[in-house]
């Protein structure tokens, strides 16, 4: 049965009625029109659906809905604005890193957090803490580049 | 809510299919061009360009980029012949009202062909402006330059007219002559010569990606994004044996979920819903009885021995020159070996989506396909409509390299929406991107040498026998190379493909051939083959480019004098050399001597040419002998693809292929049953993870501006699976021969 389920989006609060077990992902993205995140794999495998919950970096395709009442959900729309980027998103169009880009809510979310807990993490920490997700393109090399030169940024 | 609408796509210039009108207000006062476009056609001037009444360009590009920056090279192509800015060339691509059937995505052509027919329209235009303008000016043509999209008088400076002057906002109403040929061999010509290579100013510069701030800002729509109003969504049902149909289906089981309608039809069995995700659940819960079909597959562990025993379809027989019987008859010794290819799955990163709302008499497909014109077609017979009642609208999609799974989900959608007559959206589930995509062939490889006293070859042999690579043709443009349409019953009309190594070994007799195989299931097989990137490319090269290496192991030869021995064309030798070069190469045979430890080190050199490009990789790899797991740390490419249009570009073209080929060849492998498909998540067909991603790829760009520029898409993954092994050769002596080269069968043959 729906229920109605509120929490904060990029800033703003927002409400729907949904049947709590649905994903956040969904809700994401057909109740509350995003675009952005995207549906890679629905099983927290790769990371195309990433976004930060209270800050930690959640596979929203996995994470029922319910559980994200009360919280502040931000999307990578919500990380930086062409205006005010992020520096992560600095350093990924310095970078030109994306192919189809399909992958990048992964990245960009999960490092932003990274960077946020450890300013100046070393190649192993940048590699570790990426570890898992995916990007088929295989724009690794440009990936790793991009979070070198970010981190350097702060 | 990203309701689709005009407005909302044009904000992001050239993004895709972003920019479909190109707006013709203030048409003041232009005494030349008409007011009405021509018909799109090859054969019109229009059909390839148009300047806005600011002067600002649009190309229309009937080909796609798929992430790489093609359009962008496009546009640097149109501005240098044009003599206007990079910055003010809008590129539209993929929406078959505004351009024409140039093939789509296709065999890294976009710039190799692609951008012919472009080149020559951008100058054609510029010598019909420039004419007009003398005219107007009163001044002779060669009195007349071209500076930034103005045409001014020689040493007159203030007697100009700008392009937007001349003919901004109307149309040129010109003929060109085309040859005929829809698809990637089209070309069309007018009268003017492009510039020669020395001229240009804008070609091989680097601007950057247009469509690169709208992804990393979340703001550019992809083809998962598209809603249009009514829309229900869309999932498929595939069997659970491969071959079986439904018997029964029952309503009943998924009557508890709003609004959820099934639709069947013999093997097509969707589903559709208001909600996505009561669509996905309704998925999981319908239940349908399915016919008993005896399992199509054989073990998979018996993989290759099916290939090894099916008979023969096709073979072809490319190469073959010298006397190859008498060679081998008097060898005084004979090297032979034989390789392994697994299925391989394009796993995009996002399943295929597609969007259709098809009317009665019209329909409207939004694809993510790389071949959208013929996708188009394709939903056009899928319906039963005329082709031109079809409009099909290219939204990015999901990375795709080759005939994916979008070339499937257009005909699902179609389907869907005539059947409920509703516009439909269809996404895969991650089951079905990597379980019920179209695989990349499975193959063996025979190679022999014959070698003479003093160990030169005298004899080579290399024949490949594998599944087709195009047992479902490379577009979708007909129904029965769908997956929907294999379904339902249409039989599949395989087409016979594989291919030889493309090197240039001077051998004094040698021969290439292939072998293809039947496919294992006539219709609707998880396992159908077909393009997957660089087609066959990547196996047959590692089988080749590996049994080059075992040739000079065989006669302790340093694989890299080897291989200068005998190659002939020069510039196959030149970046054979560039490579080693840079990666400062130590002459001597593989393996290396010192091979104690628990980390071992090598060193391993590969290379191919590619339809009309040349690539040669130095793979440097560590290995951990006590878990048989191979970190490529280092990559030295040696890239030449003669005229180079974007360096940036092509770099990181080349490090995406490189890191692709890596992934391939260290963890790729369809794994099945008797029955299905069994590697249907990340988990179960893993790629290479970010924490295994190489140190360093080193590339060194080769520019030949006296040569047409190649594609650059697929060459230089072609070489890496067999620079790879030849490393690990050289690290630990161990051949492996069957890819990918993974930790256990590494660890397996080290013990
Ligand atoms: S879609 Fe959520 S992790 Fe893949
Ligand atoms: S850029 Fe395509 S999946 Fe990462």
């Amino acid at each position: 049965m729906a229920e109605r389920i509120a929490f904060e989006l990029n800033g703003e609060t927002r409400t729907v009625e949904v049947a709590p077990d649905t994903p956040l992902l969904y809700v994401l993205r057909n109740e509350l029109g995003l675009s952005n995140p995207h549906f890679g794999c629905g099983l927290a495998q790769c990371g195309a659906c990433t976004v930060h919950v209270d800050g930690a970096p959640t596979r929203s395709c996995s994470l029922p809905v319910s559980q994200a009442a009360g919280t502040k959900v931000m999307t990578l729309a919500g990380l930086g604005t062409p205006e005010h980027p992020h520096r992560l998103q600095a350093a990924f169009i310095a970078e030109q890193v994306p192919q189809c880009g399909y992958c990048l809510n992964g990245w960009i979310m999960t490092a932003a957090a990274l960077l946020r807990d450890t300013p100046h993490p070393s190649e192993q920490q940048i590699r570790d803490g990426l570890s898992g997700l995916k990007c088929r393109c295989g724009t690794h090399m440009a990936i790793l580049r991009a979070v070198r030169r970010a981190a350097q940024a702060a | 809510m990203t309701q689709f609408s005009i407005d909302r796509r044009s904000v992001f210039k050239g993004a895709g299919a972003l920019v479909v009108s190109i707006g013709i207000p203030g048409v003041a006062a232009a005494e030349i061009g008409k007011p009405v476009k021509p018909a799109l056609s090859p054969d019109q001037l229009d059909s390839w360009l148009a300047v806005k009444a600011d002067g600002d360009v649009v190309a229309y590009f009937g080909k796609m980029d798929m992430g790489q920056g093609v359009d962008v090279a496009i546009a640097q192509i149109v501005g240098e012949e044009l003599d206007v800015p990079f910055e003010r060339i809008n590129v539209v691509m993929g929406d078959t009202a505004w351009t024409v059937n140039q093939g789509g995505a296709s065999g890294s052509t976009g710039i190799q062909k692609g951008g012919i027919p472009l080149r020559n329209a951008a100058a054609e235009a510029r010598r019909v402006l420039v004419e007009l303008a003398s005219q107007r000016l009163g001044v002779p043509a060669d009195r007349i330059e071209v500076t930034d999209g103005v045409v001014a008088v020689s040493g007159d400076p203030a007697r100009k007219l700008s392009y937007g002057e001349l003919i901004g906002g109307r149309y040129f109403d010109l003929a060109m002559t085309w040859n005929g040929k829809i698809g990637n061999d089209l070309v069309a010509e007018g009268q003017a010569k492009p510039k020669p290579p020395s001229a240009y100013k804008i070609v091989g510069q680097s601007p950057p990606r247009f469509d690169v701030p709208a992804k990393v800002f979340g703001k550019l729509d992809y083809v998962t994004d598209i809603k249009v109003p009514g829309m229900l969504h869309g999932r498929m049902i595939r069997p659970p044996v491969a071959g079986a149909v439904p018997v029964a289906v029952d309503d009943g089981s998924v009557q508890d979920l709003p609004g959820v309608r099934v639709v069947c039809d013999k093997g097509f069995v969707g589903i559709v819903a208001e909600r996505e995700w009561d669509a996905v659940q309704a998925v999981e819960r319908l239940h349908v009885t399915w016919s008993e079909a005896a399992p199509p597959f054989p073990e998979m562990a018996a993989l290759y021995d099916h290939i090894r025993q099916a008979s023969v379809v096709k073979r072809e027989v490319p190469v073959a020159t010298g006397e190859i019987d008498p060679a081998f008859a008097s060898a005084a010794r004979i090297v032979e070996a034989e390789y392994e290819w697994p299925f391989q799955s394009h796993a995009s990163m996002g399943p295929a989506c597609a969007v259709v709302d098809a009317r009665a008499d019209r329909a409207t497909l939004w694809t993510g396909s790389q071949k959208p014109h013929f996708a188009r077609d394709g939903v056009a017979r899928a319906l039963g409509l005329p082709q031109d009642k079809v409009h099909g609208i290219w939204v990015p999609g999901p990375g795709s390299y080759g005939r994916n799974d979008a070339g499937d989900a257009g005909i699902d959608a179609a389907l869907l929406s005539k059947a409920v007559d509703r516009p439909v959206r269809v996404q895969g589930m991650r089951y079905e991107g990597h379980g019920w995509d179209p695989k990349g062939p499975a193959s063996i490889h025979r190679a022999r040498a014959a070698l003479d006293k003093d160990g030169a070859v005298i004899g080579y042999v290399f024949e490949s026998k594998g599944f087709s690579r195009i047992d479902i043709d490379t577009n979708e443009s007909d129904p029965s190379y769908s997956l929907a349409g294999q379904l339902m019953g249409l039989p599949l009309k395989s087409l016979q493909g594989f291919g030889v190594p493309a090197e240039s070994y001077g051998f004094a007799s040698k021969r290439s051939a292939w072998e293809t195989i039947a496919p294992l299931l006539d219709r609707g097989s998880p396992l159908r083959t077909a393009h997957l990137r660089d087609p066959v490319g990547p196996q047959i090269q590692f089988a080749s480019e590996s049994f080059i290496d075992e040739i000079a192991a065989a006669t302790a030869t340093d694989p890299l004098a080897f291989r200068l021995r005998y190659l002939k064309a020069p510039r196959d030798i030149a970046v054979v050399k560039a490579a080693a070069e840079r990666a400062q190469w130590d002459p001597r045979p593989s393996p290396r001597p010192d091979r104690s430890g628990d980390t071992l080190s090598g060193r391993g050199i590969a290379y191919a040419q590619r339809s009309g490009a040349v690539v040669a990789i130095v793979a440097e790899v560590e290995i951990d002998r006590r878990t048989g797991k191979v970190w490529a740390r280092k990559f030295t490419v040696a890239h030449d693809c003669g005229l180079i249009i974007n360096p940036d570009g092509l770099r990181r073209c080349i490090e995406g292929n490189v890191v692709q080929g890596t992934s391939r060849a260290l963890t790729e492998e369809v794994a099945f049953d008797r029955a299905k498909v069994t590697s249907t998540d990340w988990l179960s067909y893993p790629i290479l993870d970010i924490s295994e991603t190489p140190e360093a790829v080193d590339i060194v760009l080769i520019n030949r501006p006296e040569l047409p520029p190649a594609g650059a898409g697929e060459s230089s993954i072609r070489p890496v699976a067999a620079a790879l092994a030849n490393a690990v050769f050289d690290a630990t002596g161990v051949r492996l021969r069957r890819a990918p080269l993974t930790p256990q069968r590494l660890k397996a043959a080290l013990a």
